[in-house]
């Protein structure tokens, strides 16, 4: 399995923003750098597909695996960029 | 007896012009859009010329969320659906969207989307591969898109038929209004210059290996040895008659009239091939003597077998240099099944100026007995015009076109 050669240790803001970019654009109703913290992905203009897409790229950038229903559980950026952290100090937890 | 079914609006993505009165000023001409492959290194491929569609962006002419889930032949395929509802002045919401579908043709998909992610798959493994993979390599995906983004909710679908499936999606597309439909978009599309799609159309062993973009694709000429590839297609709002004249449609390019399609027989058999019979069957179903048929646009599939058997089918229905015959897409290759909609769209503008485009490139070979529009554009009015389109493995379709007072 190939991972970062440094695995990163924090998921940013700025990280999920840049991911959503890459693997499913944006809508353009939507300011990505605007207050949408605690705005939910669908209302985002992301359907379920774009966040498998955005699942997808946040494991095998982070070298983590998430839950399947990470979405489900946290249907906001700010929930799903806690919930990632927590993945990723559990993860560290485990090699250390 | 139904009513009409017109042409109210066409969008064109071709490798002579994206956009109509581009891609007509380069037809009406002959200019040729034949050169290099450059969408990827064919340097090794015993094929190296392409008709591409140069300088399209796809993020200039799609909302920012469908760029990354769909494939060229699909960003293709929605431009040309913009250019052709914009043309017809019809946005969503000005007719009922159960009363309006969407039956496009495809021959390989989205084929450079379906590759990248194979490549993917095998090289990197499977958490690579993009979540839009699901969909995005599908025939079916431009229509599925085309649907979502102008809101027509009535039947829909895609035909697979090669080159006669741009025909085929259009008489799809009369049924559909013949059973009730208001407005059907339909056309076809093809990509295919990627390292999969090349590899897909070389095994099929009719590709031309010529390396001069003038010399490469020379159908019915002595010379045909094989087809260039291209990419694009087109796209047309077809319209019930009653319909189109009360919302007041502002262009009527010309009404569908006929549609014939046969399928040839097994190899070998010494029967006649089929082409002959569509032809034949689409100027009964268009009521149409094979007197009153102003230009042939040919399928021109440039080898000598599939040439000689569409000249004995032209002549045979038409007599000996019966009608006027031209293949524009000698400027841009066989563009799969955007090639036959794409000439339906040269049809009738060739009635609007009353000039038929040329064949560019061709010296007619004195086998056939064709009035071959031969290197230059010929003055004529055309009021009835014939599509032709063949498919791999047997497929032959025919359209009549006709004006519309």
């Amino acid at each position: 399995m190939k991972g970062p050669t440094v695995a990163k240790t924090e998921f940013t803001f700025d990280d999920l923003k840049r991911i959503l970019l890459d693997g499913a654009g944006a809508d353009e109703e939507i300011d990505l750098d605007g207050d949408i913290l605690d705005t939910d992905f669908e209302s985002l203009g992301y359907e379920s597909l774009a966040l498998l897409e955005t699942g997808g790229r946040i494991e095998r950038e982070f070298a983590i695996t998430l839950d399947d229903d990470v979405f489900t559980d946290n249907s906001t950026p700010r929930a799903l960029i806690a919930a990632v952290n927590e993945t990723l100090r559990a993860a560290a937890l485990v090699d250390a | 007896m139904s009513a009409r079914t017109l042409v109210t609006g066409i969008g064109v993505a071709a490798p002579s012009g994206l956009g109509v009165e581009d891609f007509w000023a380069a037809t009406r001409v002959g200019k040729n859009a034949i050169g290099p492959v450059t969408r990827f290194d064919a340097s090794s491929y015993p094929s190296r010329l392409a008709g591409e569609i140069h300088g399209f962006d796809a993020r200039e002419h799609l909302p920012g969320r469908l760029v990354p889930q769909t494939d060229r032949v699909t960003q293709l395929a929605l431009a040309a659906a913009d250019h052709a509802f914009a043309d017809a002045g019809v946005a969503p919401g000005d007719i009922d969207p159960y009363g309006m579908g969407v039956v496009t043709a495809a021959g390989s998909g989205g084929v450079e989307f379906g590759g990248n992610e194979l490549r993917k798959l095998w090289g990197r493994g499977a958490k690579h591969v993009s979540a839009y993979q699901s969909f995005a390599w599908f025939h079916a995906a431009n229509s599925g898109q085309i649907s979502i983004r102008h809101g027509l909710s009535g039947p829909s679908g895609v035909v697979v038929s090669d080159h006669a499936g741009g025909l085929d999606a259009l008489a799809q597309a009369r049924r559909q209004i013949r059973a009730g439909g208001r407005l059907t978009a339909t056309g076809g599309f093809d990509a295919p210059v990627s390292p999969w799609g090349w590899a897909a159309q070389l095994a099929g062993g009719m590709m031309s290996a010529g390396a001069e973009p003038e010399r490469a694709y020379l159908p019915f000429d002595e010379d045909a040895a094989g087809y260039v590839a291209g990419e694009g297609g087109a796209l047309l709002v077809l319209e019930d008659e009653d319909s189109a004249r009360s919302r007041g449609a502002r262009t009527v390019y010309g009404e569908l009239a006929g549609y014939g399609a046969t399928f040839d027989p097994r190899p070998g058999s010494g029967r006649e091939p089929g082409l002959r019979r569509a032809i034949d069957t689409a100027l009964t179903d268009a009521g149409c003597h094979p007197a009153e048929v102003d230009v042939v646009f040919a399928d021109a599939a440039g080898t000598k077998r599939l040439d000689r058997e569409e000249a004995e089918a032209i002549t045979s229905v038409f007599g000996p240099r019966g009608v006027p015959v031209t293949a524009p897409k000698t400027t841009t290759g066989r563009l799969g099944a955007g090639a036959a909609p794409v000439d339906v769209v040269s049809a009738v503008l060739s009635m609007r100026e009353g000039l038929i485009p040329p064949t560019t490139n061709v010296e007619l070979s004195p086998a056939y007995d064709l009035d071959l529009v031969a290197v230059r554009p010929r003055t004529a009015s055309v009021r009835t015009a014939v599509v032709l389109a063949r498919g791999r493995g047997g497929f032959n379709s025919a359209v009549i076109v006709r004006a519309v007072d």
